[in-house]
């Protein structure tokens, strides 16, 4: 059983993570975290320094966190993204490709069943940030795109 | 069609092995019912009142002779003989062992086919017009378009847990085959003035309890942008649409309420973003697909013509043909609405010989409509005759497509466990009634749909007549609905008053249809009545 699944080499960072609203006023905290209403893109202006950012999801159908962690990717963060909550293996993959790198669930995962579905697909139909060639890109011969 | 490369059926393959897993940890126990619930969902796996139900998809709605054939055998192998046609093109089994599901998954990769997100709070099966690339009024065959949404919305990463089902449907003429802007994408493929290709965008339509007819929020997305302009309409949706209540978090109730004007800022804002994501496949992509779905090699000089003589053919094809782009050739619907019978329903050889039957005489090409048909989409004018024949002899030549037997049901309260009221009953009794009256003929053009409930599975907000069953104090009691239309003059039905019992309703049926035969004009439907005398008169004759 794995506690803190993470695809990272640097140290984790354990600071305790401030909420959105409070990160607004207190812009020196290095680790936030985002509930499912929060809108990521306030985090924009500070991501230079922030080291860690919690993707809550407080039930597994609640997917506003697979858009939050892609608009932090897409604008360039290199930080830890890590999801927590109701994480299963089931969505690793997914939140894998919308650039999670850790993963911390309320009930940790069975760590067969979490090798198995990160081998799973060896590929995927969309770009996101997380480096894999689309299938479309390996098609026309692009396995950059 | 579309053919699979490595890369698709790879896909597929594994889409298998991960619910063979899922399946084999459900019934281990190591999964509880309702993690898994979300699970089996994203595969098509519902459970109903008696058994499991599997949805399998039909991208499009077209199916090759091999794939009607082994839906056919699922049929036998697995459920009691039967499969459903349904109103997104798909097809439903009713009586699955959750056991068996993976194998039944396996038996359709074989022949490049699944059951990936046809149901569960995902972007759905993408529908078209069942007469693409057959139609003589399309602008082009919308399919191409339609694969390259179906790649990019499997296994979408980001949009695995939407606030609610999405459905996407896109056509390619102005007749609306496909109730486009009943869905909550409804995409249009248009030219320009300047004679380039781009899509029309409609969002935020739907059924359900708060029907909604889509608004067009952008006329004209170049090619170029098809799949970002579609991931930014998506990732709005995903962030904002509404989580607190099930019943208002369909897209259309986002964009109703922050009004059309804002979400499409919204969506423009996004797509700005994204276009620098690199996220687009490029036009070669869409050029790679577009020649599966090439015109098959029709004959030249063929005839016209078409020897009538017999009567119930002629009777057959004057009711279950339509107009084909090529000279010498139509479409030909088998309709899955024999009098009296469940709406959409085929037994196993009956879906093995439409199987055949599109081999034989439609470039081995058949199509699902929304309206629970099948059709053959080229068939030779002069080889019309035989194939009537056979349908004939098979239960299949039922003529009466688009009239008020063609009737849209849902399962309603002989298989769902959400239902009020029973809908294939009343279906029944009405297709009895009118084919006994011999007044279908007479009636002409008239869509009939019947939901068991305010969830619509049976499209009745859109039907010509619409029926709709409720629970009345315990008793199942039916309201009749007026003048909805999902065909491109899209309007939502009118409840005319207070409900009626199960024969009840088929009277009240049989009373607007009267109203209609006394008052109409030249040349008007059942429709153009109801819209041009409006609905006091049909009050007055069904409640009087
Ligand atoms: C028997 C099991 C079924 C259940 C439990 C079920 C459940 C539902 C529910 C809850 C909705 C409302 C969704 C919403 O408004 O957000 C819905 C809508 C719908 N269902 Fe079903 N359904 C079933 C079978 C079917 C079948 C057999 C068909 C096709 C013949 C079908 C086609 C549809 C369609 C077209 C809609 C309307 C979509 C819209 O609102 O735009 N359903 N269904
Ligand atoms: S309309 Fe209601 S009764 Fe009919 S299938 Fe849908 S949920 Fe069931």
């Amino acid at each position: 059983m794995v506690e803190l699944l993470r695809f990272r080499t640097d140290e984790p960072s354990e600071s305790p993570a401030v909420t959105v609203d409070c990160f607004g006023e207190q812009t020196n905290a290095g680790a936030v975290r985002i509930e499912p209403g929060d809108d990521a893109r306030e985090l924009l202006p500070h991501l230079a320094h922030i080291t860690r950012v919690e993707v809550n999801f407080p039930v597994f159908g609640d997917g506003r966190g697979y858009s939050a962690a892609r608009i932090l990717r897409e604008a360039g963060y290199e930080g830890e993204i890590r999801a927590v909550g109701d994480v299963a293996v089931d969505q690793l993959a997914a939140l894998r490709r919308c650039g999670f790198d850790a993963f911390q669930p309320d009930v940790p995962m069975n760590d067969a069943d979490a090798d198995a579905a990160l081998a799973r697909w060896d590929n995927v139909y969309q770009k996101t940030t997380d480096g894999r060639a689309p299938i479309w890109a390996l098609r026309h011969g692009n396995a950059n795109a | 069609m579309y053919k699979y490369d490595n890369y698709d059926q790879q896909m597929v393959d594994t889409r298998v092995e991960e619910f063979r897993d899922q399946t084999r940890r459900r019934l281990s126990g190591e999964l509880p019912e309702d993690k898994f619930r979300p699970l089996r969902l994203m595969n098509g796996l519902y459970l109903q009142l008696h058994a499991y139900m599997l949805r399998v998809a039909v991208p499009y709605g077209t199916l090759s002779g091999a794939q009607m054939k082994v839906l056919g055998d699922i049929a036998d192998k697995y459920d009691r003989g039967y499969g459903h046609f349904t109103t997104r093109q798909n097809i439903q089994y009713n009586w699955i062992k959750l056991e068996e599901a993976p194998d039944i998954l396996a038996d359709l990769a074989k022949v490049e086919m699944h059951a990936i997100q046809t149901s569960g709070n995902c972007i759905r099966n993408i529908s078209s017009d069942h007469f693409a690339g057959a139609a003589a009024d399309e602008l082009i065959d919308p399919r191409p378009y339609a694969e390259l949404l179906r790649q990019w919305s499997s296994f979408h990463p980001e949009f695995c847990a939407l606030p609610r089902k999405f459905k996407i449907a896109v056509i390619a003429s102005d007749t609306d085959r496909a109730a486009m802007r009943l869905h909550d994408i409804g995409i249009q493929i248009v030219k320009n003035d300047a004679g380039e290709i781009g899509a029309a965008f409609y969002v935020g339509g739907g059924m359900g309890r708060t029907p909604m007819v889509a608004p067009c929020i952008n006329e004209f997305v170049p090619l170029d942008w098809l799949i970002t302009y579609s991931e930014a309409c998506l990732r709005v949706y995903n962030r904002y649409g509404r989580r607190d209540n099930k019943y208002k978090a369909r897209i259309k109730i986002l964009v109703h309420e922050l009004g059309k004007d804002e979400y499409t800022r919204q969506v423009e804002e996004e797509f700005a973003h994204l276009k620098s994501q690199g996220i687009e496949p490029p036009l070669a992509e869409l050029e790679r697909i577009k020649p599966y779905f090439a015109d098959p090699a029709f004959k030249a000089g063929l005839s016209d013509g078409i020897d009538r003589s017999d009567p119930d053919f002629a009777l057959w094809v004057d009711r279950n043909t339509i107009a084909h782009k090529a000279p010498g050739y139509v479409s030909a619907v088998i309709s899955l609405k024999p009098v009296g019978g469940i709406p959409g329903d085929a037994s196993a050889d009956q879906i093995r010989l439409m199987g055949k039957l599109a081999t034989d005489y439609s470039f081995d090409e058949c199509r699902v409509t929304h309206t629970q048909n099948i059709v053959l989409p080229h068939v030779e004018k002069a080889r019309l005759k035989e194939l009537f024949d056979v349908l004939d002899a098979n239960g299949l030549s039922t003529p009466n497509l688009d009239t008020i037997e063609d009737i849209i049901a849902c399962p309603g309260l002989d298989y769902c466990s959400l239902a009020n009221a029973r809908s294939i009953p009343v279906a029944q009794k009405i297709s009895e009634r009118f084919a006994s009256t011999g007044k279908t003929e007479t009636l002409g053009e008239l869509k009939l749909k019947i939901s068991g409930c305010i969830n619509a599975c049976g499209h009745h907000h859109a039907g010509h007549i619409g029926i709709l069953g409720v629970d009345r104090k315990g008793v199942e009691n039916y309201q009749l609905l007026l003048g909805g239309s999902e065909a491109e003059d899209t309007s939502l039905g009118k409840i005319t008053g207070p409900g009626f019992d199960e024969d009840g309703i088929v009277d009240a049926v049989e009373r607007a249809t009267d109203v209609y035969l006394a008052k109409r004009e030249e040349g008007e439907r059942f429709l153009d009545t109801y819209r041009r005398i409006g609905m006091d008169p049909f009050k007055e004759a069904i409640y009087g």
